[in-house]
């Protein structure tokens, strides 16, 4: 086989290309999680932001008009999830399964028309001579503006959690709720804004995998994305910076794989395949010592 | 006293089936000791969660300094100069004793600083905290300091403690009064929230007694006898467990170096414990809740099991068994948490006997259950016990505390338990069922069992044990007849006060 057809410097480029839908999501699932809720409609919410970007960007021909369509559109999914947990109080686990059965169907439908269009894409960001550097410059400086938007977004997380005000009421919803209640805490809405912040980051993990990524809209695109990302916050230990390894070894190890694939190297397809998974799942497994929010997936109600 | 400072007047509350407050009116004193007493069930929480703004109330109102008080939320209590410090339930184990306090305060400044006035005010009270340490990580009266630190920073006119001492050495106990003293003589009220009436009559100047949601009663404690208030509180006279000596036989039990890692994250190891339990006698285990008391019962009864030789029954060794094995032996345990661990709340009473009552019993029929034979065990739990209940197929939870109490009690003991172990069998119970218990618990012993009684109530341990060891920091001390103790030796037994020191402003 050939190794010399893989470039680092494209592979990395690339990767976080690969992980940023799975970071988008993840993050926004972090978010929900810290504030107590298990929301597993994570992968209906993405597929649903897909399709309603994809909308958008075909109808106005901008592709930024389009995020914003897949982040409202996970969002209002999102609220719908809100309603059915937070005020009808049903379980979360069922109705995050549901979500994502329903986002599969919603998506389905509402794309129909849309198939075997391009939408207009986002262009990456040239910055003349600091992206034609040897090596960090395409890495650093050629990446399309919602690579920037995502780590943005992470470390805007990390820091709202460590150091708002804000941030420490949502981790303590999380961590106990009948504390929080009492000390006069509304619950129910600091979970709401939660669970509609994840819905929009869902989105926006679904339209980069429609608009950019891909960029045309096929039913079932996301094909498990959703799940990935809910399983990275758990191995990352709901901790923002290790969501961040998480999601760019997946992704990494997912480009690589195909780069392999493609150079011929003598292993089954199969085990090739399955590498991102395994590798994501070791290294944060052995790197977890987290703990789970203490009120996470448990149902509030204001009188018990 | 200069004057009242919070007058409430004819507070109602009715939730469906129950009136929790009915027509209650008393007043609070600027900087008076009041102590608010009665039994579980008698509305003092419903009380101070209206006092709190947690509660709306039906009918009635409150003034606060002669003007109206009407708190839509816990924010706008706080904000007049009402603090709470809860029993539990309201601190966060994954955040610092710094983000815990903060979430407690209005508008609380810059973590640098807070954590400067935290260990100012700790220091100031005699209640040393760390502000960066994690609270899941601090012992039970750390806790609580950490809540009453929380109060203290904001300056409160009136501040609330349910059931404060729950959790407290003896050793603790004191400085707690003395810090309470003190801020009462600076000015502030304290609403203080008990059924331990001793501590009422040596810390309070006026108590309210509520019964089934009435006012029926206000007195001096200091000029009012314990027993007087309890009759007050019971609206009845009071039955007191009688004992009777009994020769401790043979050894039943033997623990041997006991260590185990706590199944739970942020629980207590065991370590090295040593044991001898006899026929017929009552050892009494006491320790500050969090000790390792949920971890020695899970070891006992086998929901943790443990390396062999460590614990023998009758010379057998039952370490690595689980609980069915260690059951059809007669080493049978009652845990503490009646609902979701004693009882399965929403299973029948029926189920629930079945639950414990299969291997001993023989509830079952190849390998099926026999509902007919565990309706009658059920049935004759109800009735030996005198449980308030319509009748077996009623689900646990309908049931009160004090109830089913007795139900799960009374299930093991109808067992003929050869080794009996229970955790606080009388927590949150009324006194009447307490007493009923603890009598029941003396005639088991009476006929030969060995009880091993796990328990953080000082009063009970002293009333029905005959040796007693002290659980700290999951080692056991070694145990010593319960005849002559005085509370000051158990208090050092327990691990004395845990480097408090007297306030000293």
């Amino acid at each position: 086989m050939d190794l010399s057809t893989i470039n680092p410097a494209l592979l990395v480029a690339s990767l976080m290309v690969a992980a940023t839908p799975i970071l988008l999501a993840a993050i926004g699932e972090l978010v929900v999680e810290r504030s107590g809720v298990l929301n597993l409609g994570v992968e209906g919410m993405m597929i649903t932001g897909a399709v309603c970007g994809f909308i958008a960007a075909v109808w106005t021909q901008n592709p930024w008009v389009g995020f914003v369509g897949a982040a409202l559109g996970g969002a209002v999914l999102a609220l719908l999830f809100a309603l059915l947990t937070q005020v009808l109080l049903s379980n979360q686990v069922a109705t995050g399964l549901a979500l994502t059965l329903f986002g599969l169907g919603l998506s389905a439908l509402l794309g129909q028309g849309y198939i075997g269009i391009r939408a207009p894409t986002l262009p990456r960001v040239d910055l003349g001579p600091l992206t034609d550097l040897p090596v960090v410059g395409r890495i650093l400086f050629g990446q399309d503006p919602m690579v920037y938007l995502s780590l943005l977004i992470v470390a805007g997380v990390w820091a709202f959690l460590k150091f708002s005000r804000a941030g420490l009421v949502l981790r303590a919803v999380g961590e106990n709720h009948g504390a929080a209640h009492a000390l006069g805490y509304n619950v129910r809405i600091v979970r709401t804004c939660a669970i509609a912040f994840g819905g929009a980051c869902a989105g926006l993990g679904g339209g980069y995998l429609s608009l950019v990524r891909v960029p045309q809209w096929t039913e079932g695109m996301t094909a498990g994305a959703g799940w990935i990302a809910l399983a990275i916050v758990v191995f990352a230990s709901w901790k923002p910076w290790r969501l961040l390894l998480g999601a760019y070894l997946f992704g990494g190890v997912t480009v690589l794989q195909l780069n392999l694939q493609a150079g011929g190297l003598a292993v089954p397809v199969e085990y090739l395949s399955m590498s991102p998974y395994l590798v994501t799942i070791l290294v944060l497994v052995v790197m977890s010592a987290g703990r789970a929010p203490g009120s996470l997936g448990r149902t509030f109600h204001a009188s018990s | 006293m200069t004057g009242t400072l919070l007058a409430l007047e004819g507070l109602t509350k009715a939730y469906p089936g129950v009136v929790a407050n009915e027509d209650v009116s008393f007043d609070i004193g600027r900087g008076e000791i009041h102590a608010l007493l009665g039994e579980n069930g008698a509305g003092k929480s419903t009380l101070v969660k209206t006092i709190y703004g947690l509660v709306k109330p039906d009918r009635g109102r409150m003034l606060l300094n002669g003007k109206p008080f009407e708190p839509a939320e816990p924010r706008a209590a706080r904000a007049a100069g009402v603090a709470m410090v809860f029993q539990h339930f309201s601190l966060f184990d994954a955040l610092t004793v710094a983000e815990n306090i903060a979430l407690g305060m209005e508008d609380p400044p810059k973590t640098r600083d807070l954590a400067r006035r935290i260990r100012e005010v700790s220091e100031t009270y005699g209640l040393p905290l760390e502000p960066f340490r994690m609270v899941g990580d601090l012992s039970a009266g750390e806790r609580q300091r950490v809540e009453i630190i929380r109060c203290l920073l904001q300056d409160p006119k009136l501040l609330i403690m349910d059931e404060p001492t729950s959790v407290l050495t003896p050793q603790e106990v004191k400085i707690l009064f003395e810090t309470l003293r003190k801020l009462s003589a600076e000015g502030t009220a304290i609403l203080y929230i008990s059924h331990k009436l001793e501590e009422i009559r040596a810390l309070c100047e006026t108590a309210t007694i509520l019964r089934l949601g009435r006012n029926v009663g206000t007195c001096d404690p200091r000029e009012t006898s314990a027993r007087e208030m309890a009759e007050l509180m019971v609206g009845g006279t009071l039955h007191v467990p009688e004992r009777e000596t009994s020769e401790a036989g043979e050894i039943l039990l033997r623990i041997e170096a006991l260590s185990a890692p706590s199944p739970r994250a942020f629980g207590t190891a065991l370590k090295d414990i040593s044991l001898e339990v006899r026929r017929g006698e009552v050892l009494g285990i006491g320790g500050v809740a969090g000790n390792g008391q949920d971890e020695l019962l899970a070891a006992l009864s086998g929901e943790m099991r443990v390396k062999p030789g460590m614990i023998l029954f009758e010379g057998k060794d039952v370490g690595p068994e689980g609980p069915n094995l260690r059951r059809a032996l007669g080493l049978l345990a009652a845990p503490e948490e009646r609902n979701g661990h004693a009882a399965a709340p929403e299973m029948s009473l029926t189920e629930n006997a079945a639950l414990t009552g299969t291997v001993r019993e023989g509830l079952t029929r190849h390998g099926f259950f026999d509902w007919g034979k565990s309706r009658k065990f059920a049935q004759s739990v109800i009735e030996r016990f005198d449980v308030r209940t319509p009748g077996p197929e009623n689900t646990a939870m309908s049931l009160s505390g004090g109830n089913l109490q007795k139900f799960v009690i009374g299930r093991e003991i109808l067992q003929r338990p050869e080794v009996l172990v229970v955790n606080q069998p009388t927590w949150g119970v009324d006194a009447s069922a307490a007493a009923a218990i603890r009598q029941a618990l003396l005639d088991l012993a009476a006929n030969g069992t060995a009880v091993v009684l796990i328990s953080q109530d000082l009063d009970e341990l002293m009333e029905i044990s005959d040796r007693f060891a002290a659980l700290n920091g999951g080692t056991l001390s070694p145990p010593r007849s319960a005849r002559g103790l005085t509370v000051e030796e158990i208090g050092l037994m327990l691990g004395g006060a845990h480097d408090m020191e007297a306030a000293h402003v």
